[in-house]
């Protein structure tokens, strides 16, 4: 229905256009109906992921409160595939991480524990509080321990975990002592500190294999609302209310209307856009006066908030984000844009968010233009067409740019005393020209170039030096005369949507779809392409479909041979 | 401490305590000092050796840094100028480089070859760096199995124990100083000792995770069983600090607490870095005094380093690519200004163990610091060439105040010669083209 409105929305029939819907409904239909089967897949893997920062900190605030401080650092992700959520796949603890969660797990159980908090916290009161008991200790550990571990602990694991809280309890003399070196382990145990997926046979597919509900629910919970499954999706696990389709559909409905799919899309597209090198970004004071420490945080929120807006609340084509002129601004990035922001503030209030529409001059290409991209990928004090070139094709095409070789002449470059060459687009045009590479700086430097408009710390200019900047070029052989032209040419890719659907994919299964999976993958694109490119039917597309559950037996058969374990 | 004795004392400690006896042990100082030389404890057991490596990318001009002549003797090139007072405790190698196949990969040769013995490849897991298999052999005992730290106000550090994840660099000198010298430091000079009864609890409820790893792996495929392995050596890493801290340390008569340092602006701003620099040469003095850790690893800015002068449009790397080079000078002078400022940071670095004394010898002289680069000639970003530099002598096990050219050779061979001189039994070191067992004996004590 959501299409149909859609079209009368666009269309705006009188009489005789309603005629032109229909016939639209039908094509909608036809083309819904031939792509509808989801096609057979090879499956996927099982994966063991460590918990991102920011999932450790959900899953803190969600069973013990938002209140609870973590203290602590997180050792670095580590970016495969183009996203952290596939790295970490690939990742151990170092010590010096492992140091961290304990000194973390420390800060967070004895909080727990504290008197403020207990009773709030711990779901019963011990007999004597100097010494151990087994029923409560045991009350809250299974009950915190399944949502940590993100199923039932199974009951050795339940033995062992009051065990040592009784023990400790003993030794010091003090119940709640106990149970914090007992909740102590269960924040430092790889169960907790890892997503590892257990797997069971089909059913449905004799032979194969899949994950099973705990570990579907976990993978369905994190890809859509970036937390751990909260105690309904845990129950249908349990009642195997989630193996079945209409199960399944229920609860994936209830994530995607819950206001919490918003941090899962926050997550995902901080992921893509690479927020996590923000930190290193610093602008030349000197040079960019108004590039403050406020303006790290609020360029990255306010692309954030662009795209919730957006693809959530006006459920927009994913494309428009290349486009767009709406967006929010501070006072403080109001300067940065050479956009004033007309807020009433007191003093000491945080800069609040507006509604602002970015003029229409031919310099915006939507979140491209977005400080959260142009200055991050600069240089401190000057632009880089080349770096900002090569992140659009491996952010937002999915096209792999060969890092710059080695042993290579910058004779040309480097001399800037040759009248022939003044400006930043001469030199790079000469060094270009050389032939060992001339074939990178071909597909990075036009749309890098392109976006000159912006500066360095994402100021709209027209001019550099006194000299008009020419933003002129060509992009996969078609021509453009500005950024907004790129931004246009962008939405209208066709590797934008199918970029943003293998990395989806990717993001929520861990791993990158493999060859096998082609099929699938197309089906998955089809299905985006007739949903009108909107974001929410991409993700229901992908968390309904069988094949994001089902692990390839031949993956397995690689690995150390078929795990026979289940879950309780 | 023997196993047994831990082993007996746990139990033991654990039921006394817990009645109520904490156990107070006061040894007479004076026994355990140092002997007369001050180079080794009383009972006739030297200090223990340590190690390190400074990092910084960017290599260093050629012909600026090579001495003129090899073996003992030579004479300190002016680049490396500051060096000079030191000369005799310094080895110079030259003419090294990484074996890459096809185009050189850039930033990665240097740390990948120099430390890790390999070039890197796709879907392959790095094996342990340099400073881990040494680590490994002499560092067992301390609190820390290694510390790191970075410079340039990011996480950076090419020291791994295998696999992709790297140790994180520590970044801020007020964090590593909590984390060194904060509640859990014990002081090896302190009048009496009292084991804290809540870390034997937990140090034995921690003990109780590792319960899980058997029932884990069996679930798992052989990639992440290593990554399994890797998780519980990291958390015995934590159960030896906790199993540390219920011992009596050894006195160390050079260990003092160091004051806090001051909290201080980090960043890629040449100065921001140099302050770090020094910051971190002075604790982790005194980590090493202390008998905290014996090995430690300094990130200065990394490879393609973004090391930036205040007010300039562009950073360091930027102008090894494309700053001309100066007709008259012969070479490009923003980027030899920068490696300058590099020396002077690892001349602070080796100057800050050497002006540690311990009886009649400094902490520079049980140590070794080797330094290295990711390229030889950064403005071509070459493999060849790549500088490396030890200072130190790690207690007479290496010679030092010598120069070593062996153009051509794999950088796998300083490190195959450093593991042996600190005791790793390996008689082979590095992958593919970078695989040597040809030590370099002319350094070796």
């Amino acid at each position: 229905m959501s299409q149909f409105s859609a079209l009368v929305r666009v269309l705006r029939p009188n009489r005789r256009g309603w005629f032109a819907v229909l016939i639209g409904m039908l094509a909608i239909f036809a083309a819904d109906w031939a792509i509808a089967a989801e096609p057979a897949s090879a499956g996927g893997r099982a994966v063991v992921r460590r918990l991102s920062p920011g999932q450790y900190m959900q899953i803190v605030r969600d069973v013990f409160g938002g209140d609870v401080t973590i203290g602590g650092r997180f050792e670095p992700d580590f970016r495969a595939g183009g996203l952290l959520a596939v790295g970490a796949g690939q990742v151990s603890v170092t010590a010096t991480g492992f140091e961290q969660y304990y000194g973390m797990a420390r800060t967070i159980a004895g909080q727990v524990v504290d008197p403020a908090r207990r009773d709030v916290l711990i779901p019963c009161k011990p007999v004597s509080a100097n010494a151990p008991d087994d029923a409560c200790a045991r009350q809250f550990l299974a009950r915190t321990g399944r949502m940590l571990y993100r199923r039932p602990l199974t009951p050795a694991e339940l033995e062992s975990k009051v065990a040592v809280a009784n023990e400790a309890a003993k030794s010091l003399k003090s119940f709640y002592a106990g149970l914090n070196v007992g909740l102590t382990n269960l924040l430092v145990s790889p169960m907790f500190l890892f997503r590892q997926e257990s797997i069971e046979n089909d059913p449905d597919n004799p032979g194969k294999y899949r994950l099973d509900a705990y570990a579907k629910a976990s993978r369905l919970s994190f890809m859509l609302w970036n937390a751990a499954p909260d105690n309904q999706l845990l129950s249908a696990a349990e009642s195997g209310e989630l193996n079945t389709e209409k199960g399944l559909a229920r609860q994936v409905d209830r994530l995607l209307k819950s206001r919490r799919l918003e941090a899962g899309v926050r997550a995902f597209f901080t992921d893509m856009l690479g927020f996590d090198q923000f930190p290193t970004v610093a602008k030349d004071a000197a040079i960019y006066p108004k590039f403050i420490g406020a303006v790290v945080e609020q360029a990255q929120e306010q692309t954030l908030r662009t795209i919730a807006d957006q693809l959530l609340a006006r459920k927009s084509d994913y494309r428009d984000l290349f486009t767009t002129r709406s967006t929010f601004l501070t006072p403080t990035l109001g300067i940065i844009y050479g956009m004033p922001v007309d807020a009433d503030m007191a003093v000491g209030t945080p800069d609040p968010w507006v509604p602002a529409e970015v003029p229409d001059n031919g310099l915006n290409a939507g979140i491209l233009t977005h400080a959260s991209f142009v200055a991050l990928y600069s240089h401190p004090g000057r632009t880089s067409p080349t770096l900002r070139g090569k992140a659009l094709r491996e952010v937002f095409l999915c096209q792999r740019v060969p890092d710059p070789p080695g042993n290579v002449s910058f004779t040309v470059v480097q001399d800037t005393t040759n009248p022939a060459y003044k400006t930043v687009r001469e030199r790079l045009r000469a060094h270009a020209s050389e032939a060992m590479c001339t074939g990178c700086h071909k597909i990075t430097d036009p749309i890098g170039l392109a976006l000159d408009t912006s500066d360095s710390a994402a100021g709209f200019r027209t001019n550099e030096n006194g000299a008009k900047i020419d933003a002129g070029g060509e992009l996969d052989g078609i021509k453009f005369a500005n950024a907004a032209d790129v931004g246009k040419i962008l939405h209208d890719h066709p590797a934008v949507p199918s970029c943003l659907v293998g990395k989806l994919y990717s993001y929520g299964a861990g791993t990158v779809a493999s060859q096998g999976q082609a099929a699938y993958m197309n089906y998955i694109n089809e299905r985006f392409r007739a949903n009108g490119y909107r974001l929410p039917d991409l993700l229901r597309t992908i968390v309904t479909s069988k094949a994001f559950y089902q692990v390839d037996a031949d993956q397995l058969a690689s690995a150390a041979g078929v795990p026979t374990y289940s879950n309780p | 401490m023997s196993t047994s004795t831990e082993l007996a004392t746990r139990r033991r400690v654990l039921r006394g305590m817990m009645g109520g006896a904490a156990v107070s042990v006061g040894l007479p100082l004076l026994d355990c000092f140092l002997d007369s030389t001050g180079r080794a404890f009383a009972g006739g057991a030297p200090l223990p050796v340590c190690f390190g490596t400074w990092f910084q990318g960017l290599g260093l001009n050629p012909g600026s840094w090579e001495p003129k002549t090899t073996g003992a003797g030579y004479e300190m090139m002016p680049h490396l100028g500051l060096l000079a007072p030191l000369k005799s405790k310094i080895n110079i190698f030259s003419g090294l480089r990484a074996y890459v196949s096809g185009a050189v990969p850039v930033h990665v040769p240097g740390h990948s070859v120099g430390l890790g013995g390999a070039m890197p490849k796709p879907g392959v897991a790095p094996g342990p760096s340099l400073d881990s298999i040494i680590a490994d052999t002499i560092g067992s005992r301390t609190r820390f199995r290694s510390l790191e730290v970075s410079c340039d106000g990011t996480p950076t550090s090419y020291s791994t124990r295998g696999g992709n994840a790297r140790n994180p660099g520590e970044h801020l000198p007020i964090a590593l100083y909590t984390r060194i010298f904060g509640p859990e430091f014990t002081d090896p000079n302190a009048a009496s000792f009292t084991p804290d009864p809540e870390v034997m609890v937990r140090k034995s409820a921690l003990s109780a995770v590792s319960d899980e790893r058997a029932d884990l792996a069996k679930k798992l495929g052989a990639a992440d069983r290593t990554r399994l392995d890797e998780f519980f050596t990291s958390l015995r890493a934590t159960e030896n600090q906790l199993n540390l801290q219920l011992q009596r340390p050894a006195p160390l008569e050079s260990c003092v607490v160091p004051r806090k340092p001051e909290e201080q602006p980090t960043g890629r701003l040449i100065h921001e870095a140099l302050a770090a620099n020094k910051a971190f040469a002075a604790l982790l003095t005194y980590a090493l005094a202390c008998g905290q850790t014996q090995v430690i690893n300094v990130n200065f800015a990394g490879t393609a380093s973004t090391l930036r002068k205040p007010g300039s449009t562009d950073v360091y790397h930027i102008y090894t690519h494309e700053e001309a080079v100066d007709p008259a000078l012969g070479y490009q002078p923003t980027v030899t200004w920068f490696q300058s400022r590099v020396i002077e940071a690892l001349h602070e670095f080796i100057s800050a163990l050497d002006s540690f004394k311990e009886g009649d010898g400094t902490l520079l002289d049980r140590s070794l610091v080797l330094y290295t680069t990711d390229h030889g000639y950064a403005r071509y970003h070459t493999a060849e060439n790549i500088p490396m530099i030890t200072a130190g002598s790690a207690g007479g096990r290496v010679k030092t105040g010598i120069h070593i050219a062996a153009p051509g050779d794999s950088m796998t061979r300083v490190g195959l010669t450093l593991q042996q001189a600190l005791g790793v039994p390996v008689s082979s070191w590095g992958k593919d083209q970078n695989a040597t067992s040809r030590t370099i004996t002319e350094v070796l004590g």
